[in-house]
């Protein structure tokens, strides 16, 4: 369904040195690290770490003042969200971006729009090729709702629902996008545990079951350590560790880090 | 309907049906926002494909599947499969925890599992240690499976496949092995969810479930094109007869929900002309339905208001046929145009031609609500024993307060205790490895206990009032029987919970506990002032209200020979509410009389004595885990018996 170019061990993405600051505030300093086709890859860190900076270096939003973004072996310094968007980069937000007034379907269907090759004239009418992508990309669309269970609410505005589920319509749109590579801003935020337990059996079926890339950041070191195969910690803007669940927990650094030390 | 006496078995059934019925829809099951419908010709294949996959996999005769997911068209066909092979499904509840289905997988011996979905297949993992038997599991929907080890794992479409090549190979098995089967043979085995001790497991034979499911349909001219919804747990025998039986007979199209939260939409698309539910899914439904009515527009809600009035004076006799003024019918036919029939489309009963509702009392005012409507519900009495039917509402012949005369082929009698007996072809074989159980409720001779106690009113309706252990007797031997009381009391929406005494006294007294919120809100438009529900429960507006409520039970009692002796003569309001955490109520919320009756001995003995006030010190634990002491003065009153008023009058 979603493409699966799964080329072994190689890496979709990569971040070398990457650098960005707003004046004086240094938000990412020197980071580097790569993101491996079929994993769950996660960046952590304290508040303030730099952590959705990077997202969004990722993303295309914003542009660091130095190092490269290599995606799909091309490197880049800059490139707008649409580009990251047509080359195959979905993401969440941290505090949930939808459209209020439209239903979960609508919703979801949006994140369809850079599949759509139709012209205005034709989409005007409702004719011809218009018509039958229509039919293709709800037929997607629905795979989704029901790969997400939320058949429920597919008709319902989105305003109106719980947050724990808008969470879930968000993710929807991302899918219905067919990344390659899915990025996750905070997605467990303000959730209780069962909606947090919810939303992690869906990213590791997501990844199951179409084989999507994904990276995801949080700052609750528990949820992450369980479902990531791979994490990067972030602090201060600087990277201080990278490696498997078991090996960043047990690093002085990360530990310091989460827990504080006295400097000086 | 056909002739059934060479179709003794569902398999024999399903293989007349998908020639007799080809391309009429059987089965249909929303998925990805499409119904998607099965003809009987394609479900005969399915279950085929699905049946030769299982003997390929070496299920033999006699072999248990046990099946655990939501309706599913798959897992239906998975039991007609198993049938088809000689083997025994046992649907399981699919909400339970792995440890129940524990108990149920392992005292059935199950050798092959389907499952529908990760959720089931995880449950199940857990607890296969402990099951020498389990050797196959088979799953439904692969989602999230994709990493199990696969060894003894399948996807339902492999194992069909897999049955597809098998026939090639053997082209003459399955209508062999269909031809093997007869109707004394074991069709399933369904356990009873056991509100006490172990769930039991009740063997239904194929003539069992033909014969009943059969009569069921003559009773009610259910016909091939009627339309049902699935979505009661299969594992409970109604489900069994209404979807799977009586549709396989019929030959009426079942359709299965998109998934358990979609249910009410679902109805809504589907308009099914044949509807179960239990009582309280009307009442969600009408609840649903009185919530929005109040914040529609006033125009909207007036008009509703008039003509629910105008329903409930003539909409039930209109419906049974019953004589009305030509101006009511009128003012009904405008009603109808203008409130019933929508409202009907919003609930999804556009084109509903019978609806039952059974398991519990329903209120009166919920069942006539429906009814009113043109909503044709109706009563019905059954046990998974009894494979369901034991008695049912006649059209025509509906009372809110029994639950019909006896089903077609059903003999009933009750016991010197009251208990109430039936016999009939649908009786049970036995209790699956259970001779015990068996011999308790089964006599030699074919009479089954139900443990409820009732009796046949003067119209030969048979009338439940009680589980038969609770029933008791007055001093003077008339018939006690507290639920009967206690319900009746709390179909008005002031009263929450009532405990009735007077087994062994000479007079039935109770104690009430007000329903805080419809309470409040009628003390709020009346001017009655009040801090806290001791306060509140106090007032003598209240116990006006009460007693008001109790009045009207009397009179109705004093209707019924049998039970006019136990009007409620005196009633006490508590000064708190009965709580779960002090021990009062289960935590499903169902009255444990003996410890209320210990706790509040002190008031029961007040109410048998002369006073009219009572002073009374209780424990209460809090939310927060700490005790205290509530003090009242508790203000008793005695009420006139209903017959000794019209006496007077």
């Amino acid at each position: 369904m979603v493409g699966m170019d799964a080329t072994g061990d190689g890496i979709l993405l990569e971040s070398d040195g990457v650098s960005l600051s707003f004046g004086g505030v240094i938000a990412l300093e020197n980071v580097g690290f790569d993101v491996r086709r079929g994993e769950i890859r996660a960046i952590i860190g304290p508040n303030g770490a730099g952590k959705s900076s990077m997202l969004n270096v990722i993303n295309g939003f914003y542009h660091p003042q130095s190092g490269t973004i290599t995606y799909k072996g091309a490197a880049r310094t800059q490139m707008r969200p649409h580009e990251a968007a047509v080359q195959g980069i979905a993401r969440t937000f941290q505090n949930i971006a939808l459209f209020r007034g439209m239903s979960t379907l609508d919703n979801i269907m949006t994140g369809r729009v850079h599949k759509i090759r139709s012209n205005f004239l034709l989409d005007a009418l409702y004719l011809g090729r218009s018509r039958s992508e229509e039919m293709r990309n709800r037929e997607f669309v629905e795979h989704v709702i029901d790969f997400l269970e939320i058949q429920s609410i597919r008709k319902v505005a989105v305003g109106r629902l719980p947050y724990g589920l808008q969470k879930r319509v968000e993710l929807g749109r991302a899918l219905a996008a067919e990344p390659d590579l899915l990025l996750l801003d905070e997605p467990m935020a303000g959730m209780n545990v069962e909606e947090k337990e919810d939303m992690c059996r869906f990213i590791l079926d997501v990844n199951e079951e179409f084989g999507t890339t994904i990276a995801l950041i949080e700052h609750d070191m528990g949820v992450v350590m369980d479902i990531s195969d791979r994490v990067v910690v972030l602090d201060y803007g600087r990277k201080i560790a990278d490696g498997t669940p078991d090996e960043v927990r047990r690093d002085q650094r990360v530990i310091d880090a989460y827990l504080g030390v006295v400097h000086g | 309907m056909s002739d059934l006496s060479n179709l003794d078995t569902f398999p024999k059934l399903l293989v007349d049906r998908a020639q007799r019925f080809a391309d009429k829809p059987a089965m249909r099951e929303k998925a990805f926002g499409i119904w998607q419908t099965w003809t009987w010709s394609d479900v005969e294949r399915e279950v085929r494909a699905f049946a030769c996959g299982l003997a390929a996999r070496g299920f033999r005769r006699g072999d248990k599947l046990a099946i655990i997911g939501d309706n599913r068209p798959r897992l239906y066909w998975a039991m007609a499969a198993a049938q088809s092979l000689g083997g025994i499904p046992v649907p399981c509840y699919q909400d339970a925890v792995a440890e129940e289905m524990f108990y149920v997988l392992d005292h059935a011996e199950a050798r092959f599992v389907v499952a529908e979905d990760q959720e089931q297949v995880d449950k199940v993992l857990e607890i296969r240690d402990r099951l020498p038997t389990l050797e196959e599991m088979i799953f439904d929907d692969s989602r999230g499976l994709r990493r199990y080890e696969r060894g003894h794992l399948h996807d339902f479409a492999e194992i069909q496949n897999q049955g597809r090549e098998f026939e090639q190979a053997h082209p003459e098995f399955f209508a062999g092995e269909v031809a093997r089967g007869a109707g004394e043979d074991v069709a399933i085995i369904l356990y009873t969810s056991g509100t006490t001790g172990r769930p039991k497991g009740v063997v239904l034979s194929h003539t069992n479930v033909l014969v009943a499911a059969a009569n069921g349909i003559k009773r009610d001219a259910l016909k091939s094109d009627d339309e049902t919804l699935a979505y009661l747990p299969m594992a409970w025998v109604g489900d069994h007869i209404f979807s799977y039986g009586q549709s396989y007979i019929a030959g009426f199209c079942v359709s299965c929900p998109e998934s358990s939260a979609t249910v009410l939409a679902d109805l809504r698309e589907i308009g099914p002309t044949y509807f179960f539910a239990p009582p309280r899914i009307y009442e969600n439904l009408l609840t649903t339905v009185m919530i929005r009515m109040e914040d529609a527009g006033t125009l909207k809600r007036r008009m509703f208001h008039y003509f629910m009035e105008v329903a409930r004076r003539s909409g039930t006799r209109i419906l049974e046929g019953k004589p009305v003024t030509l101006t009511e019918r009128l003012r009904y036919a405008l009603g109808r145009m203008l409130v019933y029939a929508p409202l009907k489309n919003a609930l999804g009963f556009s084109r509903i031609r019978l609806a039952y509702t059974a398991g519990e009392a329903i209120g009166p005012d919920i069942f006539d609500f429906y009814r009113s409507l043109g909503v044709n519900v109706k009563q019905l009495y059954g046990q998974t024993e009894a494979a369901v039917f034991i008695t049912m509402q006649p059209d025509g012949e509906v009372k809110s307060d029994t639950v019909g005369t006896p089903a077609p082929d059903v003999e009933l009698k009750i016991a010197d205790s009251g208990e109430v007996l039936y016999r009939s072809p649908g009786v049970f074989q036995c209790y699956y490895k259970n001779p015990e159980a068996t011999r308790e409720t089964k006599t030699e001779d074919g009479w089954v206990h139900t443990g409820d106690a009732g009796y046949i009113d003067e119209d030969g309706h048979l009338k439940i009032i009680d589980r038969a252990k609770d029933v008791g007797k007055l001093d003077d031997g008339s018939l006690f029987a507290p639920k009967y009381l206690e319900n009746k009391l709390k179909f008005f929406p002031q009263i929450k919970e009532a405990v009735a005494f007077g087994d062994g006294r000479d007079a039935v007294v109770a104690l009430i506990n007000i329903d805080l919120d419809a309470v409040s809100s009628w003390a709020e438009r009346n001017n009655v002032v009040f801090s806290s529900y001791q306060e509140l429960a106090a007032r003598d507006e209240v116990y006006d209200l009460v007693q008001h409520c109790v009045e009207q039970v009397n009179r109705d009692l004093a209707a019924d020979p049998q039970l006019a002796a136990s009007q409620i003569r005196r009633f006490l309001i508590l000064h708190k509410e009965l709580d779960a955490d002090d021990g009062e109520l289960t935590r499903t919320r169902k009255v444990r009389r003996r410890t209320v009756a210990e706790k509040y001995a002190a008031l029961v003995d007040a109410l048998y004595a002369d006073q009219d006030h009572v002073h009374i010190e209780t424990a209460v634990s809090f939310e927060d885990g700490r005790t205290g002491i509530v003090r009242a003065d508790v203000q008793i009153r005695s009420v006139a018996p209903a017959a000794a008023l019209a006496e007077a009058s």
